[in-house]
């Protein structure tokens, strides 16, 4: 508390120097961790039991909007990647950094504004979200203003971090410290390339990408940010503390060195593996496959070199929970990386995309690898930081069983179901119709699965419940250690050390030009992106499918309340070229169709059946009554019912400037049509709450339930009754 | 499809900056040495106010006979 830099001493050549190291902003991560961990995995037990209760309580939700599936998925997956995982990955690389470097983090200030600013950016995130603020695009559903956030406080992180690196006293970077470097360039490109938006207002944008294009920025994100937020920096974690834990150097550190780097040229390739069989070009396809199986040897490496660190020692993993916590996150790694290669097989992929298959995988990653090794963390640094002994080892020899088993429920009833489905799906009778023509068959077949997933999130949950009793009484019996002194010979001088240092002489001088450089990257890069990926972009929008037409403002209208409602968190809007799909939903996607979608729709998993062709399928007065109450006509529905797109009234106020937006990133809406909006919009209105009147239903044309009713008849209707043949030219 | 270019492109980008930095620091000797790094992780300041969990801190070395 005294001691605030690094630099507190001016040293002799070579002479000791006294340094200490800030405990503060690591016990803080931790604690956000912790209890950021708790409320996502209690979210997510929430929506587990939200895909088996209607059947039995139609009314669960109890009506209120920021309780759906679609909206709290959003905060489950926003929760335990981002404050969860990423909360635990500033904990460890502030503890490994500091120690790994011989000082303290560069800029107490720094610190102080990035722990605030991340927990600012999480709450904003629970709040916006449940409100139905989204951009709609998985793990990047935070909208314009909140992704500027993310972006300042993710430089104040890599400034703090390349201070630290720049005057540390060891000359050699640890391998875990390369692995942190990964994160912090790569999620920085990623979260700017990917949230490229026009804002409409203050918190409603559209993707400056469309269609095809936003499907295959989304998902090069995507998969990246799984490969350098919940991969890379985990990496690091594993590489400096299993040693410590295990007391025991890493079995290889040639291999260590190797599989850093073999892995950040692999990774960045592998994204369209979540595009199969999409309206993405083959080729672009193929170069995704082909990346994503060569990334089993740099993960296998990495997991065989993690396992075989504890050589010798296995006889301590018996009785040492920490190791039993490891053990499985390492395992989970290897099982995940090795299952994602083989999804990534376009005959596997055909099966399980869209199924309940690839939360599993999912999990199996998070809940294993990431889970496991946070725990095994906190359990490890928690009694360090309190300068005591774990309070009690067999609670936390509880924690990990509990929490194994659960994982297992979890994820082998979810492999049970999703090749289930999977196979319904495709099951015809032999006369060649659909053998479950009612996708509705399969998803009460899969219930009795989505029950034991419940269960054993459940169980997962009881595990941290336990852990925080357990750290809870740890830091209790000990004295936290705020400031930890330690010592270490004076930095060598730099013309040995050009490693990343330049040929700055002083060292208390020599970070600055090097972060202002950084800084400079950063912003040539942003600026440079906002000039040129639109103009880019935009231009190859023009229209292949001139039956194609822009939405009517309605149907605009309609398109946000599926965003805001979370539709496509359950359906899909890509029904790829199978017979089974085209039988099911009709004529499959093609990329044409959805040059005017800012931002895409596709979906990623079928909870519910496919909509891309629903329009004209149903009479109005039949999506009306859905939505008023799912299980009317749908007997049996998981569905949530959306009573308040009754109630409420459409909000038109930013139609206008969501016209000159859409026209802005492309969208040939004719100039002036701004002005004309809103009464086609109503206009429009009036015709399909005359049409319900046919059918006994009274409802006012400002509702919102007309919009959503306008958009989902639109739905692939543009190439109904043309030749296939004319469209895919 | 121009994206995909753009996105090749950024990819490039990424790709090249590390490798850059890769052969930046295997020149600069970052890479020489790979065996005392692993190790010397392993060793805690004597004199900071943390207890070493462990007990003796190198009891493993001396069993697998190393050093």
């Amino acid at each position: 508390m005294e001691i605030q830099t690094n630099t507190c001493e001016i040293p002799a050549r070579n002479s000791l120097e006294r340094f200490y190291y800030d405990n503060k902003t690591v016990r803080d991560f931790g604690i956000a961790c912790v209890a950021w961990g708790v409320i996502s995995l209690l979210v997510g037990v929430i929506i587990a039991c939200q895909l088996f209760l209607p059947r039995f309580y139609p009314d669960f939700d109890l009506g209120l909007s920021f309780l759906t599936f679609g909206m709290l998925i959003a905060i489950h997956t926003k929760g335990a990647i981002f404050a969860f995982v990423g909360n635990m990955i500033f904990m460890g690389v502030y503890y490994s950094l500091q120690r790994l470097c011989k000082a303290r983090m560069w800029s107490d200030t720094l610190s102080r504004i990035h722990f605030w600013g991340w927990q600012c950016i999480i709450a904003l995130a629970v709040v916006t979200l449940a409100l139905g603020y989204t951009t709609s695009k998985e793990y990047a559903e935070l909208e314009w203003p909140i992704d500027i956030l993310i972006t300042i406080i993710w430089v104040v992180f890599g400034i703090n971090f390349m201070g630290t690196v720049l005057t540390r006293r060891v000359k050699h970077l640890y391998v875990a410290i390369w692995f942190y470097i990964g994160t912090l360039v790569t999620i920085a490109v990623l979260h700017i390339v990917n949230s490229m938006e026009l804002p409409v207002s203050w918190m409603k944008s559209y993707s400056v990408y469309a269609g095809v294009q936003d499907a295959l920025v989304q998902w090069w994100y995507g998969h990246n940010a799984v490969a350098f937020f919940l991969t890379t920096p985990f990496l690091g974690l594993m590489y400096y503390f299993l040693p410590k834990v295990a007391n025991r150097p890493v079995y290889s550190y040639r291999l260590s060195i190797i599989h850093f780097w073999s892995l950040i040229f692999l990774y960045i390739w592998a994204g369209p593996h979540h595009l199969l069989y999409t309206s993405l070009p083959d080729w672009a396809q193929s170069v995704g496959v082909v990346f994503s199986i060569m990334l089993i040897a740099p993960s296998w490496g990495g997991m065989i070199n993690g396992l075989l660190t504890l050589r010798g020692a296995w006889d301590e993993v018996r009785t040492n929970p920490i190791l039993k916590f490891m053990v499985v996150a390492i395992t989970c790694y290897g099982m995940a990386t090795f299952e994602g290669p083989m999804h990534s097989l376009k005959f596997v992929n055909a099966l399980s995309h869209y199924t309940d298959w690839i939360p599993a995988h999912v999990h199996i990653g998070t809940l294993g690898w990431n889970g496991f090794m946070t725990f095994a963390i906190l359990y490890y640094l928690i009694p360090k930081l309190y300068n005591t002994q774990l309070y009690s080892k067999s609670l936390a020899n509880l924690h990990f069983w509990i929490g194994t088993l659960g994982m297992v429920f979890w994820t082998v009833a979810m492999y049970v179901s999703g090749v289930m489905q999977g196979l319904m799906l495709q099951d015809f009778n032999p006369d060649g119709t659909l053998k479950y023509a009612n996708f509705l068959e399969t998803t009460m077949q899969v219930l009795p699965m989505h029950i034991i997933r419940a269960i054993g999130g459940t169980m997962y949950l009881t595990g941290m419940v336990i852990m925080v009793y357990n750290l809870w009484k740890t830091a209790k019996q000990g004295s936290f250690v705020a400031n930890e002194m330690d010592e270490a010979p004076a930095k060598e001088r730099p013309e040995n050390d050009a490693a990343l240092t330049g040929y700055f002489r002083h060292r208390i001088v020599e970070g600055k030009p090097m972060i202002m450089l950084a800084l400079a990257t950063i912003v040539i890069l942003i600026g440079g992106m906002v000039e040129f990926i639109p103009l880019f972009t935009i231009k190859s929008n023009i229209p292949t499918i001139s039956s194609v037409k822009p939405y009517t403002p309605l149907e605009l209208e309609g398109r946000n309340l599926y965003i805001r409602e979370g539709c496509n968190a359950c359906h899909s809007q890509m029904i790829r070229p199978f017979r089974s799909e085209t039988e099911r939903y009709g004529e499959y996607s093609k990329a044409g169709e959805f040059v005017y979608d800012h931002p895409f729709l596709w979906g990623s998993k079928r909870t519910g059946p496919d909509l891309h062709r629903i329009g004209g399928k149903y009479p109005h007065s039949w999506h009306f009554r859905h939505m008023r109450d799912p299980r009317s006509t749908s007997p049996g529905s998981i569905m949530p019912s959306y009573p308040w797109l009754i109630s409420n009234k459409l909000d038109t106020r930013d139609t206008r400037a969501s016209i000159v937006a859409m026209r802005r990133l492309g969208v040939p809406y004719p100039f002036g049509f701004e002005n004309e909006a809103v009464d086609d919009l109503q206009a429009q209105a009036l015709k399909i709450s005359d049409e319900l009147k046919k059918d006994k239903i009274t409802i006012p044309e400002d509702r919102e339930i007309i919009a959503l009713i306008a958009y989902l008849q639109r739905l692939g209707t543009d190439i109904k009754g043309e030749q296939t043949s004319e469209i895919t030219k | 499809m121009e994206i995909l270019l753009l996105l090749i492109a950024i990819s490039l980008a990424v790709a090249i900056t590390f490798l850059i930095i890769f052969i930046k620091n295997a020149k600069a000797g970052q890479f020489d040495d790979m065996y005392t790094p692993a190790i010397r992780i392993l060793f805690e300041n004597e004199k900071t106010t943390t207890t070493d969990t462990h007990g003796d801190s190198n009891k493993h070395m001396r069993d697998s006979g190393k050093e």
